[in-house]
């Protein structure tokens, strides 16, 4: 039994070697971002190697998981769905029992790592999502709306009261789109987008001090300029003061002075922006239109509806990341704590994104057999 | 799959939606995408300019203004705590090459501790690297000089003048007003760290914690250019002046307050004196003490584990937190429970035959006096301090009704006084051994309960609002020590509306009158006479002897025979008897009994209140009260 795994694995790891399945232009826009990251992060962490080789490493083992997820058909994904969202939804309420971090109970330590189990959900979320609608007559009417609700509330509660909003309503929009590309009627959209306006109020109460205070800043950042202000305040100036062209490569004085914080994490678009100016910003922002293009033109050649709605859910998702980060370091969204997908520092997010697109890459693999 | 009632799935159909729908949402996020680049395009187009001289060579660097403590006073505005100007060496990091290495030459020249300096780090990971971080303070003169000496050697260090904090009566009010203490650790993960960004010091203990938000202040911010070192250039260019915290006035008499102490003659003990009809505590004492000011600047850890190991512990505030058994001093309460819940009529009377036993037990309930008081009524088992009388009270009250009537009192939890830590005591009761010890609680546990002893623990503070409830006729006072505040010094004083008091306990106002008339016999005539001689007004009180060690033997022994002092004494009074301005509990550790070593303490604390209350009963109009206004009839 155990051996037959191993051996299972071990072919799989081989084939996933051996006979890659890939889509060529999307691992192309992959790898040119990867490539833009890591040239970014170079230059944000102060000509530090050590910290470029760390993210070279995990960008690696992170395409090495995309290349086997790539090898798993839809279908062995599809009928493992229910049983990955439940146990990460386990996981998620292990995590808010006996978690640990700073402040916020995030992190699940499993002796050799750590890992944020809120990670999971970007993928199982719409994968669960998928699953759901693909059994159900569709477009989908009310009940079907209501379950699916239920499903996205559940971990998206949990993960708001470790309390990370910010992964929260990613994972709230990666399930919300693959009811969109459902085919829900546009007047129920509406209608449930007015509902959500109307409950903002209501939200704000539940809204730790500290997410007010952020949210607060944005309307004024220079009312607290030492506190809550100084993100947007020293990120804007960087964006702004990097101009048409840019300061030029390593020329930031903005991060290289330290006067912009997280410059490497959540902050290294600023970095991006201030170093390669308007220029360099709109070829970034055309290079994610790629991305999510290509990725969306897979998902709409897709075999079923479960791996459409799938590949739609996680390509419109990546389009998230790149609007609230944007937002952020331009100062029209509050500050919370989106990576810029593939660009940011840091293993969690790089290695979740590419095992996402390790499921577009299979996804392509097994398309239709002829294109209508 | 589909049930026939189900629509059948169309397959072909769900892509051909799914397609149109892709392409809706790419043209929303292509949408999106553009409004993110109009932003990027209007930051880094039409406002470069704005941006780009911000971030300039030049830079404008806001830097925090600390804004001065709140000063404390007492109520007649004696300075507790003052700040006073004192240098400390602070270091910007950014402009030290190699930390470790500087540390260690910069030892030789100034002595460090490995506590400095482990707060110095935890102060790093919080600031920015061009931000000065203190890593020594109050320096003295010869440190000072030495670094002037050597100042060359050490860019980036630098001897920078700042007020601390000084407590000029010291160990008087060291619990009470507490200190502060530098910001450690474990307070940058609470604090807001935009207020905080100038401050060294936090309320630790005491009134300085308790209102730390209202002596904080708000910090102020000072705009100065630098250049790409961070090193000022010229004058700042704005300035928003830091808001100081506000003053604050306490409740209590520096006089009284140390009249108090001097009162106790280095013996451990609390005592406490309030205003029964407003709460205001007057006097709050706990002794032996320490210097706060000690605390201020970081303690040497020799000093502090002397202070920790001292057997008569001093960093324990006994006013707040001491435990102690009631004793006598629990006698009115019981007495005056008796007669709201009808079980005892004033003239009932009970034989004293020097022993008590609850019927069908053999084991006896001991008088203090060898055959006992004989019969005695109320008034007269309160004077005389008669245990048989509280014994069968206690007896036919039971524990539940017992512990019902004391929580109304205020025992058993804390007063809620304006201190971090309060004890809640304990307050015998069924639940209560429940809880703690899965037992029902036995007739005898009851019997002894009247008498205030067994499973009781009372703070002294408990016992000092329960006197102060019967002194204000049954309406328990809110006790509290924030009197007054003042935004600034040139500014008026605020009073501070007291916090209201809690609904009267009494149902019926002569049973007041009786247990008030039994405490001014214990003055007069009973156990604590002598109290009263030579003092113009009537006081009312009683004694409370409490047992610190368990009977070995089963010989009779008196209070009086005991050579070693092996009690643990109290001592609760309020005057005038009548009227009364001011109730008083105190606690000693070890004594005879409560009439020999408490009484006096609480008579010395009222010596030196009476001046001041004559001269303020003159100004309101009414003549001072005339001794022995109280009737005292002998029975």
């Amino acid at each position: 039994m155990f051996e037959d795994l191993i051996a299972q694995v071990r072919y799989r790891l081989v084939a996933a070697i051996k006979k890659p399945r890939f889509d060529v232009p999307l691992l192309c826009g992959l790898l040119a971002l990867m490539a833009v990251g890591l040239v970014t992060l170079y230059s944000a962490s102060d000509l530090d190697r050590g910290t470029v080789i760390a993210q070279t490493l995990r960008f690696v083992l992170g395409l090495f998981l995309m290349l086997l997820i790539a090898r798993v058909e839809p279908l062995t994904l599809r009928n493992w769905t229910p049983w990955l969202y439940v146990g990460s939804v386990m996981l998620l309420v292990a995590v808010a029992l006996l978690g640990e971090g700073r402040g916020a109970h995030r992190w699940l330590d499993l002796g050799v790592v750590r890992f944020q189990p809120s990670e999971l959900l970007k993928l199982t979320m719409p994968m669960m999502v998928a699953w759901y609608l693909n059994g159900r007559p569709l477009p989908p009417g009310w009940i079907t709306l209501a379950a699916v609700g239920l499903l996205i509330v559940i971990p998206v509660g949990l993960i708001a009261e470790q309390p990370d909003l910010g992964t929260a309503l990613l994972i709230a929009a990666s399930g919300a789109f693959g009811v969109f590309l459902s085919g829900l009627a546009w007047w129920r959209i509406g209608l449930l987008l007015g509902a959500a306006a109307a409950a903002v109020p209501v939200g704000w109460h539940f809204l730790h001090d500290y997410q007010k205070n952020r949210v607060l800043t944005l309307l004024d950042p220079e009312a607290d300029p030492l506190g809550n202000g100084w993100h947007i305040i020293q990120s804007q100036i960087a964006v702004g003061s990097g101009g048409l062209w840019g300061k030029g490569w390593h020329h930031g004085t903005q991060s290289r002075l330290e006067f912009l914080p997280e410059h490497t994490t959540d902050f290294i678009f600023s970095v991006f922006a201030e170093e390669w100016g308007l220029a360099g910003v709109l070829l970034l922002l055309t290079l994610y239109a790629f991305i999510i293009a290509r990725c969306l033109w897979i998902a709409a050649n897709a075999r079923d509806t479960y791996s459409r709605l799938l590949s739609g859910a996680i390509s419109m998702a990546l389009f998230v990341y790149v609007i609230v980060n944007g937002g952020m370091i331009t100062g029209l969204l509050p500050v919370v704590g989106v990576p810029l997908p593939l660009v940011s520092y840091g293993g969690t997010s790089a290695v979740s994104l590419l095992a996402g697109f390790g499921v577009l890459m299979s996804i392509h693999a097994h398309k239709k057999l002829v294109i209508a | 799959m589909a049930s026939i009632l189900k629509p059948l799935k169309d397959t072909r159909h769900e892509a051909s939606v799914f397609r149109g729908r892709a392409l809706a949402g790419f043209l929303i996020i292509v949408a999106c995408l553009i409004g993110i680049g109009v932003r990027f395009a209007y930051l880094q187009i039409s406002r470069h300019d704005e941006f780009a001289l911000r971030s300039d060579s030049n830079r404008i660097v806001t830097r925090p203004l600390a804004p001065g403590r709140g000063l404390i006073y007492d109520r007649n505005g004696v300075l507790l705590a003052d700040n006073v100007a004192a240098f400390r060496l602070e270091v910007i990091p950014e402009q030290v090459k190699d930390m470790a290495k500087m540390l260690d030459r910069l030892r030789d020249v100034v002595p460090l501790t490995d506590d400095d300096v482990a707060r110095f780090n935890a102060l790093r990971r919080s600031k920015r690297s061009y931000q000065g971080i203190p890593l020594r303070l109050k320096l003295s003169e010869e440190e000072i000089a030495r670094f002037a000496v050597n100042r060359w050697a050490f860019p980036g260090v630098d001897v920078v003048p700042y007020l601390t904090r000084a407590y000029p009566l010291g160990n008087e009010f060291a619990h009470v007003v507490g200190y502060v203490g530098r910001i450690d650790e474990n307070d940058l993960t609470k604090l807001d760290k935009g207020v905080y960004a100038g401050t060294t010091h936090i309320g630790k203990t005491g009134i300085e914690k308790f209102y730390e938000s209202r002596l904080h202040g708000e910090p102020g911010y000072e705009k100065i250019e630098v250049n790409a070192d961070h090193r000022p250039i010229g004058e700042p260019l704005g300035h928003v002046d830091p808001k100081p915290g506000e003053n604050i006035y306490l409740t209590i008499d520096a006089h009284l307050q140390e009249a108090a102490e001097a009162a106790f003659e280095g013996r451990a003990g609390a005592a406490i004196a309030i205003d029964p009809r407003n709460g205001e505590v007057l006097a709050m004492v706990s002794v032996p003490s320490f210097d706060p000011n000690a605390f201020v600047n970081g303690i040497a850890s020799a000093d502090y584990t002397a202070l920790l190991d001292d057997p008569d512990k001093p960093l324990l505030d006994r006013a707040l937190r001491g435990g102690y058994t009631p004793g006598s001093t629990m006698k009115p309460f019981m007495a005056l429970g008796g007669l709201e819940l009808g079980i005892r009529k004033p003239e009932d009377t009970v034989l004293s035959v020097g022993e008590f036993f609850i019927p069908g037990q053999s084991r006896g309930y001991r008088d203090d006096k060898r055959g006992g008081h004989g019969r005695v009524d109320l008034v007269q088992a309160i004077a005389q301090s008669v245990n048989t009388y509280f014994y069968s009270l206690a007896y036919d009250m039971g524990i539940n009704r017992l512990s019902t009537f004391m929580a109304k009192l205020g025992f058993g939890k804390p007063t809620g006084i304006d201190l971090v830590g309060e004890s809640a005591g304990v307050l015998p009761s069924e639940e209560w051994k429940r809880a703690r010890f899965n037992q029902p609680f036995y007739p005898g546990e009851t019997v002894i309960a009247g008498i205030g002893q067994g499973y009781w623990v009372v703070t002294p503070l408990q016992l000092a609002q329960a006197v102060a409830t019967i002194a204000a006729r049954g309406t328990p006072p809110s006790l509290h020590l924030l009197r007054a505040v003042q935004s600034g010094i040139d500014s008026k004083r605020e009073l501070i509306d007291p916090p209201p008091a809690k609904p009267n306990i009494i149902k019926n106002p002569a049973d007041w009158g009786w247990v008030q008339k039994g405490m001014v016999e214990v003055v007069n005539s009973g156990t604590g006479r002598g109290i009263n001689n030579n003092f113009p007004y009537q006081i009312a009180g009683k004694t409370g002897t409490a047992e610190r060690f368990s009977r070995t033997t089963e010989e009779w022994t008196s209070i009086n025979d005991s050579p070693i002092e092996r009690h643990r004494v109290l001592f609760e009074a309020f005057t005038p008897a009548d009227d009364a301005r001011i109730a008083i509990a105190v606690a000693l550790e070890a004594g005879r009994s409560g009439a020999h070593d408490a009484a006096p303490i609480a008579r010395k604390i009222l010596d030196t209140w009476l001046p001041g209350d004559q001269e303020r009963e003159a100004q309101r109009g009414g003549a001072p009260n005339v001794a022995a206004a109280a009737p005292a009839d002998s029975h």
